[in-house]
């Protein structure tokens, strides 16, 4: 259609004035479904015939005791380890076991990993610029202007992770429950469709915790949330739909009154805790 | 713009200010006060302060990549010997019939080898402007394919350090070989003119200083521009946490691709003004030695700042003449000592002891006080 017909048609949105859609495609529901997928590493079977579907505007937690594959899930969503057999798909139209590591993160899968590692030498406000979602390439990141659009992304971004204050501080002085919350608000910049995130509370006070917890809820629906978490009190205070692995596969699946009455969990997870 | 933001921040202003005018005194009292006067700065003096001044663009180029990016190349001599060698041969094609052997187009050496014609890669040489491009395209271009096949395999920190210095040390070997048609290790020297001047007058030693040290200032905008920009931030976020960043959806190799190649053709540019002022190059600017003397210069001068590797390059070198003049055996005892004594003492080497100073005279207690309760604030 020509720019003059598409003038002429008063009664929907120009097509050019239309904000681009999202590459993903999720109208057929799940944003991310990882079928079959095995790992071994020299024979140790990290993953095993692993099978997980999330749906789009989900938060999912994701538990299991020490070895059960949860942070090998993760690498193998975000293209850091490649699975033996099996698929894992991003949307219905991405698969992501064809693309490397920044083309995933660009597509829209960010991922907080279990150590906060945010860019000490550098400020608060700096961190969440590199994170912003741009054309990153070498000759437009060395002559990108700092706009006033993303100037108020950033500190509606500031904002919701609690950090105002510390907008001009250098990164390195941070407790460790803001550098937490500086990495999600990293995640945030990029606009992600689907958030991992590992182990958010590990070494956070109860107050953090609490705090964590909140943005954590405030952010599912806009976008899919992931949370690998240990702390079983943590999950149960933000957690709609967990699930349990063991040995690289899945155990259990439901709400966290469901999996914790699953005696099979009992059995090798929450024995001493239910 | 990128380029010109630089020139709006006072740090900037001031370094450039401060070089100006030392460029300037150096000339008047060169051009003013009489030969004889305690005043008066022969031209000697002129060229070894452009040759300082040669050093100090160098120390620039390494101190981006190590200071912003982290990667510590100790093989930057060779990306200015390759600078040099290409101004060299423009100058020995501007000798003419006027060498020893009296041939019009080869070199003396080439003669003395028996050739009977000039190698290809000599072929251009005698244009200026293709000398000048080649003094940036020959140490890019090696920069290109050594950074692409380093960075890809992401081969970082400590192993990178030492290939950079074989590469360095390779380059030394081939270019001492006759064979490879560039003087041996003689290297080349005799030059008369540049572009038209002669360069055994004053005037044009001058001028050479002069071009030093604006290249120096453009080198210096230039890096700047590129730490003050995003891309600067991204350096220093693949300094610190490559991962991290390579999760961000930076291409890390590519930059890391991008500052190297510019750091290396301010080397270039270096070598290239380096070359008319000291008369000579020859193989001996490839070697591992000279490449570690520039680390040492920027440590010394403060890492990541680009004017501490300024001030570095040039109080070393000036302390090098000096003592190398009184006792030349003690030299490398001293350098040695020196860089001890600033790793212990001054690990962010002599700018970091210039910003404590100031930052001493900026922080009120009232700045320090209103912090505390604000991060208290925040983790509440």
């Amino acid at each position: 259609m020509s720019v003059f017909e598409q003038l002429s048609n008063r009664d929907r949105v120009f097509e050019f004035l239309a904000p681009e859609a999202s590459p993903v495609d999720v109208r057929h529901g799940p944003i991310l479904y990882l079928e079959d997928v095995n790992v071994s590493f020299d024979g140790f079977r990290a993953i095993n015939n692993l099978n997980l579907t999330i749906d789009d505007g989900e938060l999912r937690c994701i538990i299991g005791p020490n070895g059960a594959g949860k942070t090998t899930m993760m690498d193998i969503i975000t293209g850091k380890t490649r699975p033996d057999t099996g698929s894992v798909w991003f949307g219905s139209r991405h698969n992501l076991l064809t693309m490397n590591e920044p083309d995933i993160a660009s597509l829209g899968i960010g991922r907080k990993f279990q150590k906060p590692t945010v860019f000490e030498a550098l400020t608060v406000f700096e961190n969440l610029e590199l994170a912003m979602a741009a054309d990153k390439r070498i000759w437009p990141t060395l002559t990108a202007i700092m706009k006033a659009e993303y100037r108020d992304r950033i500190d509606e971004v500031l904002e919701m992770i609690g950090l105002k204050q510390l907008r001009d501080k250098p990164a390195g002085i941070l407790s460790h429950g803001q550098k937490q919350w500086l990495e999600i608000g990293m995640l945030l910049m990029q606009k992600p469709r689907l958030l991992l995130v590992d182990e958010p509370v590990a070494g956070m006070t109860e107050q953090e915790m609490e705090r964590t917890a909140e943005l954590l809820t405030s952010l599912a629906g806009k976008q899919s949330v992931v949370v690998v978490e240990h702390d079983m009190g943590f999950v149960r205070s933000i957690a709609r739909q967990v699930t349990v692995l063991h040995q690289g596969s899945v155990l259990a699946e439901g709400t966290m009154d469901q999996v914790s009455n699953d005696p099979e969990v009992i059995k090798v997870y929450l024995g001493e805790e239910a | 713009m990128w380029l010109t933001r630089p020139l709006q921040e006072r740090s900037t202003q001031v370094f450039l200010g401060v070089l100006f005018a030392a460029v300037a005194l150096v000339t008047l009292l060169h051009l003013i006060m009489p030969e004889g006067h305690a005043l008066h700065v022969s031209a000697y003096t002129v060229t070894l302060l452009g040759k300082y001044l040669c050093y100090a663009l160098l120390a620039v180029a390494v101190d981006l990549v190590w200071g912003y990016l982290g990667i510590l190349s100790l093989g930057h001599g060779a990306f200015f010997a390759l600078g040099g060698y290409a101004m060299g041969m423009y100058l020995m094609r501007q000798i003419g019939d006027r060498g020893t052997y009296g041939d019009p187009v080869l070199p003396d050496f080439m003669v003395f080898l028996n050739w009977d014609s000039l190698p290809w890669y000599w072929q251009g040489f005698d244009m200026a402007w293709f000398a000048f491009i080649m003094v940036l395209l020959a140490p890019g271009l090696l920069a290109l394919v050594f950074g692409f096949l380093a960075f890809r395999s992401r081969v970082t920190g400590v192993y990178l350090s030492i290939i950079t210095q074989a590469l360095t040390f390779a380059l030394m070997l081939a270019f001492f070989r006759n064979e490879m048609g560039f003087g041996g290790n003689n290297g080349l020297t005799d030059f008369r003119d540049i572009v038209g001047f002669n360069l055994r007058t004053d005037a044009t030693r001058l001028g050479l200083f002069i071009a030093t040290g604006i290249a120096l200032a453009v080198g210096y905008v230039i890096c700047r521009g590129i730490v003050t920009s995003k891309l600067g931030r991204v350096s220093i976020a693949c300094r610190d946490a490559e991962a991290r960043t390579r999760f961000l959806g930076y291409r890390v190799e590519w930059v890391q691709l991008f500052v190297f190649v510019v750091s290396a053709m301010l080397a270039g540019v270096a070598g290239a003004l380096y070359v008319p002022q000291v008369g000579i190059i020859n193989p001996s600017e490839f070697s591992p030695l000279f490449s570690i003397e520039i680390v040492v210069w920027v440590a010394l001068g403060g890492r990541a700042t680009l004017y501490g590797a300024v001030i570095g390059a040039i109080l070393v070198n000036y302390a090098k003449t000096v003592f190398t003049g009184v006792m030349p055996d003690a030299w490398l005892f001293a350098l040695g000592g020196l860089f001890v004594l600033v790793t212990v003492f001054l690990p962010k080497g002599i700018a970091g002891l210039l910003q404590k100073r100031r930052k001493q005279e900026d922080d009120d207690p009232t700045e320090n006080g209103s912090y505390k309760p604000q991060s208290k604030e925040a983790s509440a």
